[in-house]
């Protein structure tokens, strides 16, 4: 490594730990009780053991995986829709939203994306009618779509305009920070460059931490600041990108990047 | 090998025919990937040479060649016969292509039993023998097992060997290694080289990661709304792409050579 | 919801119109009255003056049938408003918090389903007396409860995890807004086809109800009652068993192209 690259390194290094705190996942482990209202020791299936991180301001941090690992139930239980047996979660900041993979059941089919985006704010309640309506229009502005496709339904909407309409949805009451489950994966190439772009631009306009869970190394090289790696429900490495990708230290984590390249 | 002759797709219910006119060939023993984004038209072109084509829905016109014989042309009986035994195809989704309720052993024997007239004795010998080259580990025992207890890699290679068994000349790949994890698809694509080295099998992979088809891939044919906009040898078009579609392509690739600062 | 244009939802709306047109001119203006005889015009075949002839007491067979369908239309409509309106609500619930209700009231559901479906209506009946019209649609629409409690909980229990509904659990949304807001609207396209079914069954359970005597009684009439009235003169005045028989045919042809139309209109959507 050059002076140069460790004097960089460290320096972001520098602003991380600096970075106010958005979430702390400490010693986590948890998992499903499969079948029947008991809860017994025979029906549970750790899903998730020891997990340990925590994310700062600004940052975007990325985890991989291959299918099956966990990263989903992490994302339910860090937005508190699964409880953990053990361990504790701790968010700084609003709870976080969520943009899922599937862009064709993250929007509700039966409304209009006018609807979709403002429902968020009807919800909250704070705001009257023409603010809601000021305010979607903003964040339409901020994902990059037209108003004529306000009136759309999803059905006529385009793998990556429906992504972004899910992005505008789940940021419209500026949460600090966002969970992407696999955000790009369903997306073609071209499409998918354009909405690592955006939400890249997002990110520093709007100050945003992101958790970025992917199973494409190469797209989280791309776009996160630190990445976690998962195995089998446990976290078997973490650090910077520049340390994960040049330097793994796992078995594990050298054969995901091998199969990547 | 397989000669494609300005072939057109129209389906009744689109404006915009889904291939219009493209022109391709697949050599003796070459991997020929073909790339484009979804509603490029490509999995609708593997379709039509595989006769999966709906031929009441669409209007087709153009040749489709295959060792001299027009598969666009061909009446059923023949159309068949040749999709049997010189044609196998893969799909993207395993499980999906898979009857739940149908040992392993079976299904991968299920060609060899519509199109020749081997005893089940030669059958069964057939299919153990392709589950052995596609490297599953205990082809007896993977025999008898049904789809749900084999892992996703595992399922497709039950279903590469389901297309091979009848040895076909040509294989057809539509988006074999999408649903898989990195690591499995990593094994799918050495698999797919040896086939092709050893048995000498053309293939035809269909896919939209680039990333992919470079590893596998000497040739390639980059797709855009139902055309062809460049064909040729693999490396040379990641180097140094000539359309600019295939420039825009190329350049969205995810890398790890050029994060830009964030 | 968008529905393309069918023949078979053209042929339906077109059949189902004409029939409730004349059942509602049969509300206010009948060619005679349905129930004044005529001892001269009695057992007449079908003619000009009486378009469906007349039964053993003279009386206008096309009036009666006119009247007739118009009960029999009311029940029916009531009888699945009830039906669905309940079920609806009893799938919902079960559907969308599942656990303990959903375990349950769907046993209870099955309990229900477990008897056929005019054994329940007896025994509602017996419970509140026969003969109105008003006690077959209370009877009637308790037995079609469980059947749409078992479709809509499929629905809810389906669309329960689907990313947009968890979305609107993250923005905080309350179930009941979840549920009549954001999952309702998505059921309708399981419920409408569900509706036109349901509309036959209850014409037909009804005018079994009526032919087996424990259905409406004098002096409304139901086209049911009619056919078990007719049944007696069958082989004196054929046309009116036919003449009701086929208007309940019509009725439920209608009803089932509408929901046949419904049900390929949205695969075509699709």
């Amino acid at each position: 490594m050059s002076e140069n690259e460790m004097n960089l390194q460290a320096e972001n290094e520098m602003n991380a730990k600096e970075a106010p705190l958005v979430l702390q996942v400490s010693h986590v482990s948890g998992g499903y009780y499969s079948g029947g209202i008991l809860k017994t020791k025979q029906n549970y299936r750790e899903v998730l053991h020891d997990i340990d991180f925590e994310i700062r301001q600004g940052e975007i941090m990325g985890l991989v995986g291959e299918s099956g690992t966990g990263k989903s139930t992490l994302a339910k239980m860090i937005l508190g829709l699964v409880q953990p047996e053990q361990g504790e979660i701790i968010h700084h900041t609003k709870r976080p939203q969520i943009v899922f993979q599937d862009p064709y059941s993250s929007l509700n089919p039966a409304y209009s994306v006018e609807w979709s985006i403002e429902e968020p704010l009807r919800v909250f309640g704070k705001y009257d009618a023409p603010e809601r309506k000021r305010r979607v229009r903003d964040m339409l502005k901020r994902v990059e779509l037209p108003e004529e496709i306000l009136e759309a339904k999803p059905t006529e909407l385009s793998g990556g305009q429906r992504q972004r309409v899910s992005i505008a949805a789940a940021l419209i009451r500026r949460p600090r920070f966002l969970i992407l489950d696999e955000p790009v994966s369903a997306l073609d190439v071209t499409i998918q460059a354009q909405i690592l772009r955006l939400l890249k631009d997002i990110r520093k306009e709007l100050d945003l931490s992101y958790l970025f869970i992917s199973h494409d190394l190469n797209v989280v090289y791309q776009l996160c600041d630190r990445v976690l790696v998962m195995k089998a429900g446990r976290l078997v490495e973490q650090g910077t990108i520049e340390e994960v990708y040049e330097n793994p230290k796992e078995e594990y984590t050298k054969n995901l990047l091998a199969a990547a390249d | 090998m397989l000669e494609i002759r300005d072939l057109h797709v129209k389906f009744h219910t689109r404006e915009r025919e889904a291939v219009a006119g493209i022109s391709l060939t697949i050599r003796d023993g070459e991997i020929l990937g073909l790339v484009g984004e979804s509603g490029s038209g490509k999995t609708v072109t593997a379709m039509s040479i595989a006769g999966l084509l709906p031929r009441k829905q669409c209007r087709l016109s153009g040749e489709i060649l295959l060792g001299g014989k027009d598969l666009l042309h061909a009446d059923r009986s023949e159309l068949r016969k040749i999709h049997g035994n010189e044609i196998g195809v893969v799909f993207q989704e395993p499980m999906s292509s898979m009857d739940p309720l149908m040992k392993v052993g079976l299904q991968v024997g299920e060609t060899l039993r519509i199109h020749t007239d081997n005893s089940p004795e030669e059958r069964k010998k057939l299919v153990l023998a392709a589950l052995d080259d596609v490297e599953l580990p205990d082809p007896e025992a993977i025999y008898n097992k049904y789809p749900h207890e084999l892992s996703g890699g595992m399922q497709q290679r039950a279903m590469i060997a389901a297309a091979i068994a009848s040895r076909p000349k040509l294989l057809l790949l539509d988006e074999p290694t999408t649903a898989l994890d990195v690591t499995v698809q990593a094994q799918i694509l050495e698999l797919l080289k040896k086939l092709n080295r050893t048995h000498g099998i053309s293939m035809m992979f269909i896919s939209h990661n680039l990333n992919v088809v470079r590893k596998l891939c000497k040739r390639v044919a980059i797709m855009q709304r139902g055309e062809l906009v460049e064909t040729g040898d693999t490396e040379k078009i990641f180097t140094d792409p000539q359309h600019p579609y295939t420039q825009r392509l190329i350049s969205a690739i995810p890398t790890r050579t050029r994060k830009e600062p964030v | 919801m968008r529905i393309k244009r069918n023949g078979y939802l053209t042929a339906g709306l077109i059949l189902t119109g004409i029939i409730v047109l004349m059942i509602i001119i049969g509300m206010f203006w009948t060619p005679y009255s349905p129930l004044t005889m005529s001892a001269k015009e009695k057992l007449q075949a079908p003619s000009l003056r009486h378009l469906m002839g007349t039964d053993n007491f003279g009386r206008d067979i096309f009036s009666r049938v006119l009247k007739g369908a118009g009960t029999t239309l009311t029940i029916a409509a009531a009888t699945i408003l009830i039906g669905s309106v309940c079920g609806t609500i009893v799938g919902a619930l079960t559907g969308y918090f599942g656990g303990v209700v959903d375990d349950v009231l769907m046993r209870f559901n099955d309990a229900l389903t477990a008897f056929p479906s005019i054994l329940l209506a007896l025994l509602v009946i017996s419970l509140v007396g026969p003969g109105n019209k008003y006690n077959v649609i209370l009877a009637l629409g308790i037995v079609f409860i469980p059947s749409y409690a078992r479709i809509t909980r499929t629905a809810f229990a389906s669309l329960r995890d689907a990313n947009y509904i968890t979305s609107a659990r993250l923005m905080g949304a309350s179930n009941a807004r979840i549920l009549l807001v954001h999952l309702l609207p998505n059921t309708v396209r399981i419920l409408l086809p569900a509706l036109t079914i349901g509309f036959n069954n209850a014409v037909l359970a009804e005018a079994s109800m009526s032919f087996l005597g424990i259905g409406v009684t004098p002096p409304d009439a139901s086209l049911g009652y009619m056919l078990s009235e007719a049944q007696g003169m069958f082989a004196a005045a054929p046309w009116y068993s036919i003449c009701s028989g086929l208007v309940i045919i019509l009725l439920v042809f209608g009803v089932g192209l509408i929901g046949e139309g419904l049900q390929r209109g949205e695969r075509e959507v699709e």
